[in-house]
């Protein structure tokens, strides 16, 4: 039996390759790459489930010191951009440019709003006294902790850790809108078609990605 | 595929044909082609690896000599070598540079950075990577990682002095190294490292998923990509926790954050267990292409089927997946629970198992066979034959009451250069010998060849036999100077003689040199398949033209059809048919 007979042969640029996992080379790429994303964060999120919960130091209360209501409506504003991005997947899986490029731009708008909303988040941080080393001693936080009543002990790690973790998925978040911004010039140059549209799904698979880290984030650096 | 380079066959040959030359910075500078990246991360590491080789060349003579000025040592100024006299702090630079170099800079871009690109296209008739661009990205990120690593060496306060695994607290602050710009330099460098190893791999495990040849099957490929398969999984699972962990590192320094120092309630453990997470793994990724590399050439040389094939696979996926559990086994003495360690330890030995498959297996190859004792051959001989002496001292350090005593001694330097140059360079010389002709199409010469192998092969046992006896006689590693012991003094004439024998090793890679950069011009041409060998990249000329293949390649059978009894050679390549015995 010749290597032509065999069914599971498929083509790729031209040319006839094995089957591998049946999904195209940008997309399989994608997938190891968020593998490899996983493993990154799961090194973050576990020094800090080792850090907070693992020492005998007390950690400040997040909901004390964090504001919770403008971050649940950042949060909100990220799920958002991701429901967009399966409606621009959706939309040009249907042939619709019009409505590729409008969900487009209303994703780059949700994800560069979450941005902006992490530097003002940050901003009033860092004035308020919450800094990477630790509170700043007299700073309003110190003084608002002290005020209630609550213990202040364990803030040198509280602010390494918030600011490392959120800022590498701010960080994400970042990346993810300058290449959403070219896949959205590109949609508008019309590169993308109902048949080749793949840069849709590579993309929207990291914006995702990016989504679920932060409502893991969320949970445990802003909640619990 | 007698055919000339010029013949088409088909549309596909049509495309492959250089439609126009490009430019000369397209070509060797820029290039996205995999061989030409290959042939750079060559070039990128052996120099790499001859600056690794001079740091520990400078790490025998303090040791061989303590206190003894280094004739001609007076150019690396009065902070690093007061009088030529190797200076304390310089000496923990050595240490970690040497390390650093060595590992990161020179055995990991040979292996999963030239021939992980060379031969995988190549070995499963593909024209080039699934993302070429990302390919030539992560060969120039290496660059700036690489000056990063280097740039210690001049800046104020020298070189990152905490050893290759930067333990906290000791990296994190200078207080106790004296070493400020040195140590971010370090942390950067790794982080741009880190960034570089994920682009190669996210290319090697598409590449190998979706671009195989028709027939191609999985258990058609060559073992060597196999190895480089389950290695690139390895990496884009265990580099970014190393990447996660030196930036926590970086920020230490750099914002003053407190996520491994203790006194605020900092875990330094945390960073072991983080390293060691990555380090473990990283054994592995550092061994297993060079099993793979050596399971070709051994197949070859003996001119015999591979002895096992399936087993060899499985036992590459065995190795790669228990070295996820065994990480603590560096740690035995971290103060972590000792109940763990016991668990550590049993999934450590179990790690045996697989190990002693492939030996057995490569044994069982050489078994009868018509043995061609070219270079590349005697090399992987002395792989097989020195990864069983690094294995085995690896299981006394695997056993924890063992290891306690032995732990931080000179019997783990000889246990990681028995794995890492007795193992993995050895294979690493095996392989460029062996696709030296495919790279440059000329041979390299083998009387220099079986000089430089014969000579690094005794020189090596000399250097590095004898340090099992120091660290069982309680040798530190990294002491400065043994002789501020009394208990030490008396193997200063040991110590003299290894670092004789390793001035003995670093002469002995004379020939290397030599006869890599003239047989690069003056070689004996190659032909398209010197060593009889049956894998598809020796189906093509010799450098093979951009794009590979003519026309794409049918696989037939698997890489190993070695002495056939129906076939008048001695080799039956990938693309060629399987006699079909008459009546059978």
């Amino acid at each position: 039996m010749g290597a032509d007979a065999r069914p599971q042969l498929r083509m790729t640029h031209g040319r006839q390759v094995e089957y591998g996992l049946g999904v195209y080379s940008g997309k399989l790429g994608m997938w190891v790459f968020l593998c490899s994303e996983v493993m990154f964060f799961t090194a973050l999120i576990g020094a800090y489930i080792i850090l907070r919960w693992g020492s005998s130091q007390s950690w400040p209360d997040p909901t004390k010191v964090l504001n919770i209501t403008l971050t649940a409506f950042n949060t909100f504003l990220l799920i958002c951009s991701s429901v967009s991005m399966v409606k621009a997947y959706a939309a040009i899986s249907h042939g619709d440019q019009r409505g590729l490029r409008l969900w487009l731009l209303a994703t780059v708008a949700g994800g560069a709003a979450f941005v902006g909303v992490q530097v003002y988040e940050y901003l009033h941080l860092i004035h308020d006294g919450v800094l990477p080393s630790g509170f700043r001693e007299g700073g309003e936080i110190m003084e608002a902790l002290t005020r209630a009543g609550l213990p202040t002990g364990g803030h040198e790690l509280f602010g390494a850790a918030f600011f490392t973790m959120t800022g590498f998925h701010g960080f994400h978040v970042s990346c993810g809108v300058l290449c959403m911004i070219w896949v959205t010039i590109k949609a508008f140059r019309g590169h993308y078609t109902q048949a080749h549209h793949e840069g849709i799904e590579v993309i929207g698979l990291y914006w995702h990605f990016v989504d679920l880290v932060w409502i893991i984030l969320f949970t445990i650096v802003y909640l619990f | 595929m007698t055919a000339p380079a010029g013949a088409a066959h088909g549309p596909d040959a049509a495309h492959a044909e250089h439609h126009h030359e490009p430019s000369f910075l397209r070509k060797y500078v820029f290039s996205t082609d995999h061989k030409v990246i290959a042939i750079q991360f060559l070039f990128y590491s052996l120099f790499f690896l001859l600056v690794g080789g001079a740091l520990a060349m400078l790490i025998r003579w303090q040791l061989g000599f303590p206190g003894q000025p280094l004739p001609g040592a007076g150019v690396l100024g009065d902070e690093a070598a007061p009088g030529g006299v190797i200076a304390p702090k310089f000496y923990l630079s050595l240490v970690t540079m040497h390390a650093t170099y060595m590992i990161f800079f020179a055995v990991m871009p040979l292996l999963v950075g030239t021939f992980a690109n060379y031969l995988i296209p190549l070995k499963i008739g593909a024209p080039d990577m699934a993302f070429p661009r990302l390919n030539m990205w992560s060969f120039w990120l290496m660059i700036p990682a690489g000056v990063l690593a280097l740039a210690g060496l001049v800046v104020e306060g020298g070189s990152a002095a905490a050893g290759w695994t930067a333990y906290a607290p000791l990296a994190n602050t200078p207080d106790y190294t004296g070493v400020t710009t040195g140590q971010i330099l370090w942390c950067l460098s790794i982080a741009v490292f880190a960034a570089s190893s994920l682009l190669g791999s996210v290319n090697y495990i598409t590449t190998i998923i979706n671009l195989r040849a028709p027939g191609m099957v999985w258990f058609r490929l060559p073992l060597s990509v196999w190895a480089l398969f389950i290695t690139a999984i390895l990496a884009i699972l265990a580099v970014p926790i190393l990447a996660g962990a030196v930036i926590m590192l970086l920020f230490d320094q750099i914002l003053h954050t407190h996520f491994y120092l203790p006194a605020v309630g900092g875990q330094p453990l945390l960073w072991q267990h983080l390293f060691w997470f990555f380090g473990h793994p990283e054994v592995y990724i550092l061994i297993l292409p060079a099993m793979g590399i050596v399971s070709e050439i051994i197949a070859n040389g003996s001119r015999k089927p591979i002895f096992g094939y399936h087993t060899m696979v499985y036992a590459i996926i065995g190795i790669a997946f228990l070295g996820w559990m065994v990480w603590g086994h560096h740690m035995f003495q971290s103060g972590m629970n000792p109940i763990l360690g016991t668990s550590f330890m049993v999934s450590t030995v179990l790690i045996a198992v697989p190990t002693a498959i492939k030996v057995f297996n490569w044994m069982g190859t050489m078994w009868r066979g018509r043995l061609w004792l070219h270079t590349p051959m005697l090399n992987a001989i002395a792989f097989v034959a020195m990864f069983v002496i690094g294995g085995l001292s690896g299981i006394f350090m695997a056993s924890t009451p063992v290891d306690m005593y032995i732990h931080d001694t000179y019997f783990i330097v000889a246990h990681i250069h028995y794995v890492l140059f007795g193992g993995s360079l050895f294979a690493i010389f095996a392989g460029i010998y062996f696709w030296f002709p495919k790279m440059f199409g000329r041979m390299m010469n083998e009387r220099l060849g079986k000089l430089h192998f014969w000579t690094t092969f005794v020189a090596y046992n000399a250097t590095f036999f004898p340090m099992h006896l120091l660290g069982i006689a309680g040798h530190m590693r990294r002491i400065y100077d043994p002789n501020a012991y009394r208990f030490l003094q008396p193997l200063q004439p040991l110590n003299t003689f290894i670092s004789v024998s390793a001035f003995v090793l670093f002469a002995a890679q004379l020939p290397f040199i030599v006869n890599f950069f003239w047989s690069m011009f003056r070689g004996r041409p190659a032909g398209m398949n010197p060593w009889r060998d049956n894998g598809l990249e020796w189906t093509v000329p010799s450098p093979p033209p951009h794009g590979n293949f003519a026309a794409t390649p049918k696989v037939l059978h698997g890489p190993y059809e070695f002495s056939h009894p129906d076939t008048g050679e001695d080799f039956l390549p990938q693309d060629q048919p399987l006699p079909t015995r008459p009546g059978a």
